[in-house]
C-alpha cells in the first residue's frame, strides 16, 4: 500500500520500526502515525462502534472524527490518526475493559503568555509569525504532530495573487512558514507545542484561561493568555446514505493525508463524491499516486471547481457525472462497491438510473464546516452563514470577535482558501499585537495593506462565495458594534 | 442503515422517530434523548447532518436550528490528567 514512485513527492522512510497491534507485530516507519502504519499494513477496520458493533475505519485523518480511537501504551481513547508511532508501542483496539481506576500522576504546567494561537495551519502560523516579530510573547499550540495544517498535503500549485505565493505548491509554503516560525522559536519569541490539544475555554476577563493536554506525554497545561487567536480550521462534511460508515468511506482530506503526507494508497479504485475544487484536485492526486478513479459524481447540475482541474481529469479518462450522487455503499466490513444514480430537479433519485460502481474506496468531498467549538465556549456572538459553511464567529475587519481579546482566522472564521487564511492570520496577529503594544503609523499602514490585499484576493469570480460570506459577517459585526 | 452520529451509533431513522414520536424540536433535545453529539468527537460529524434532518422535519430553515451548547473537553482527555494528583517527583 506504500507509494514508492511519485511525480512530485519523495517519501523518506529512513528508520524502520515495529509496534504491537492487538498482540501482533506490525512494521512501520518513523514519522508515520499509528493509523497510517496500520493502513499500510492492510488493516482498514480500526475499531467497532459501541452499540451496534459496526466496523469503523480511517475517515478524517486529522483527529476530528474519532473513528480511530485506541488504547496506546495503556492510555485510553487515543486518536491514532494524529499520534506518531514509536518503536515498541503497545496498541490495542476494541478494548472491552475499563481503564485502570488508579490515576497516574500527571505533570501540570502553568503558562502565562501575551498571545495564544490555537492551531498551526496556514492561518495560525501566519498569526504567530506576525505577532512574534512584534515583541509580544506567543504560544502556538496544535494537536497534530506536524506544523502546517492542511498545507502539508497540498501538492498542487496555488492560484491567486503572485504576491501571496500563487504558483507555489502548498507543501513548499508549509515548509517556508515552518522555517520562519521555528526561527522565532529559536530566538525565544514563539513557544511551540505540537501534539497538544486545547480542550476547553475556562473563562475570561482581562485575560483568558484555557486548558490543553498532551496525553501521550501525560502533561496538562493551564494557559493564561492576554489575547487568543483561534485558527482551528474545519472538519469534513458527511453525507447520509446506507453504508456511509463502512471502512473505505473516507473524507477527501483523510485520503490526501494518507497519500500525500505518509505515502500510503487509500485503496485501488476510488469513487469520488463531489466535483468542487477539493474533489477534482484530490482525484487528480489519486491518479498521480497510482490509484484508479472510476468517476466523479456531483449532485449539482454543474461542476463547482475550476475548469482547468476538471479538464486534467477528463484528459486522463476520468468521467465527471453532474446531477448524480451516491445512493448506497455496500460491502461486508469494508467497501466493495457503490450504487450511484441520477438526481432530478427536486434532488430525488431517478428510478432506473442506478449504476453499480465496483470500488474499494469512496471519497467524500462535500464541503467543510468551520471548527469553532472553543470560540463558542468563549461566548462569542455567532450566526449561521451558509456561504461560510455553517455557524461562524462574527468578527470585524481586524478579525476580533464580540469577546474582547478573542480573535479568529482562517477556515474557522468561514471556509475559504489557504492563501486568504494566511492573510487573515497576519491580520489577526497584527491586530492582537497592536491591542497590547498600541497603534502607530507603521502598524496602521501595515493593517491597511493586509486588508487591501485580502479584498483583492476575494475579488475574482471564484472568490464570490467567500466575498458574500465575509460581507454578511462584517455587516453583522458592524451592526453589533464589534 | 444511515449512520448520522458515528460515535453513538445514531441513525437517521432514530432521529426522525425522536422528532415525530417524541416531539424533539432542537438539537439539545435530541442530545438529551439520544446522546446525539455526546461521543468522543463531540458532534463534529453528526451535527451538520442532524441539523438538516431537523430543519426538514420541522419545516424550518437550517439557519433557524440552534447549535448544542459546547462544553469542555472538546477532545478526549484522560480523567487522570484532569483530576490526577501532580507527580511529586517533578
Amino acid at each position: 500500500m506504500r507509494i514508492d514512485i511519485h511525480p512530485i513527492l519523495q517519501f523518506d522512510r529512513e528508520r524502520e520500526i515495529s509496534f504491537l497491534y492487538n498482540g501482533n507485530k506490525i512494521k512501520a516507519f518513523e514519522g508515520e502515525t499509528i493509523a497510517s502504519a496500520l493502513h499500510a499494513a492492510g488493516i482498514k477496520v480500526l475499531s467497532h462502534s459501541i452499540k451496534l458493533n459496526r466496523p469503523r475505519g480511517f475517515f478524517c485523518g486529522i483527529g476530528k472524527c474519532s473513528s480511530c480511537l485506541m488504547r496506546v501504551n495503556g492510555v485510553p481513547n487515543v486518536r491514532t490518526c494524529i499520534t506518531p508511532v514509536e518503536d515498541g508501542m503497545v496498541v490495542e483496539s476494541d478494548v472491552q475493559q475499563l481503564p485502570s481506576a488508579e490515576f497516574p500522576g500527571s505533570n501540570k504546567e502553568d503558562i502565562s503568555v501575551d498571545i495564544l494561537v490555537v492551531g498551526a495551519g496556514p492561518a495560525g502560523i501566519s498569526a504567530a509569525i506576525e505577532a512574534g516579530k512584534r515583541g509580544v510573547s506567543v504560544l502556538l499550540v496544535d494537536e497534530n504532530p506536524m506544523l502546517g495544517g492542511q498545507l502539508i498535503k497540498q501538492t498542487h500549485k496555488f492560484f491567486g495573487s503572485r504576491k501571496e505565493r500563487a504558483g507555489t505548491r502548498g507543501i513548499k509554503i508549509a515548509e517556508e512558514l515552518e522555517e520562519q516560525v521555528r526561527e522565532l522559536e529559536k530566538n525565544g519569541k514563539v513557544k511551540i507545542l505540537p501534539g497538544t490539544s486545547v480542550f476547553g475555554y475556562y473563562g475570561g476577563g482581562s485575560s483568558h484561561m484555557l486548558g490543553a493536554a498532551n496525553k501521550m506525554s501525560n502533561v496538562m497545561y493551564h494557559i493564561n493568555a492576554k489575547k487568543v487567536i483561534f485558527a482551528c480550521g474545519a472538519q469534513e462534511n458527511m453525507l447520509s446514505f446506507p453504508g456511509n460508515d463502512l471502512p473505505g468511506v473516507y473524507g477527501a482530506g483523510g485520503v490526501q493525508t494518507l497519500m500525500n503526507v505518509y505515502g500510503i494508497k487509500p485503496g485501488k479504485r476510488v469513487l469520488m463524491i463531489g466535483a468542487g475544487n477539493v474533489g477534482l484536485i484530490v482525484s487528480y492526486q489519486l491518479l498521480q499516486a497510482g490509484v484508479e478513479v472510476d468517476r466523479v459524481v456531483e449532485a449539482m447540475p454543474r461542476i463547482g471547481g475550476y475548469s482547468v482541474h476538471a479538464a486534467k481529469l477528463r484528459r486522463n479518462g476520468v468521467p465527471i457525472y453532474t446531477s448524480h450522487s451516491v445512493k448506497e455503499v455496500y460491502g461486508k466490513d469494508r467497501v466493495e462497491g457503490a450504487i450511484v444514480a441520477k438526481l432530478d430537479e427536486n434532488w430525488n433519485f431517478v428510478e432506473g438510473s442506478e449504476e453499480d460502481v465496483k470500488c474499494d474506496t469512496v471519497c467524500l468531498a462535500v464541503g467543510l464546516t468551520p471548527s469553532a467549538r472553543l470560540l463558542f465556549q468563549a461566548g462569542v456572538k455567532r450566526d449561521y452563514i451558509p456561504e461560510a459553511g455553517g455557524y461562524v464567529a462574527i468578527h470585524n475587519m481586524e478579525m476580533e470577535t464580540s469577546v474582547k481579546g478573542i480573535y479568529v482566522a482562517g477556515d474557522s472564521s468561514g471556509i475559504e482558501e489557504a492563501s486568504t487564511a494566511m492573510l487573515e492570520g497576519k491580520i489577526a496577529g497584527l491586530s492582537a499585537s497592536i491591542s497590547l503594544t498600541g497603534r502607530d503609523s507603521s502598524t496602521t499602514a501595515k493593517m491597511e495593506e493586509y486588508i487591501k490585499t485580502l479584498e483583492e484576493m476575494r475579488r475574482g469570480p471564484f472568490g464570490s462565495k467567500a466575498r458574500e460570506a465575509k460581507r454578511k459577517i462584517l455587516e453583522e459585526a458592524s451592526n453589533e458594534g464589534i | 442503515m444511515k449512520i448520522i452520529c458515528r460515535c453513538e451509533d445514531i441513525t437517521e431513522e432514530d432521529i426522525i422517530k425522536a422528532i415525530r414520536e417524541k416531539g424533539c424540536t432542537t438539537l439539545d433535545e435530541l442530545k438529551h434523548l439520544l446522546r446525539l453529539g455526546m461521543g468522543p468527537c463531540q458532534g463534529r460529524t453528526c451535527i451538520p447532518l442532524a441539523a438538516r434532518i431537523l430543519a426538514r422535519e420541522t419545516g424550518k430553515k437550517v439557519s433557524e436550528i440552534e447549535l448544542q451548547t459546547s462544553r469542555p473537553p472538546v477532545v478526549p482527555v484522560p480523567l487522570g490528567l484532569l483530576a490526577g494528583e501532580e507527580d511529586e517527583n517533578d
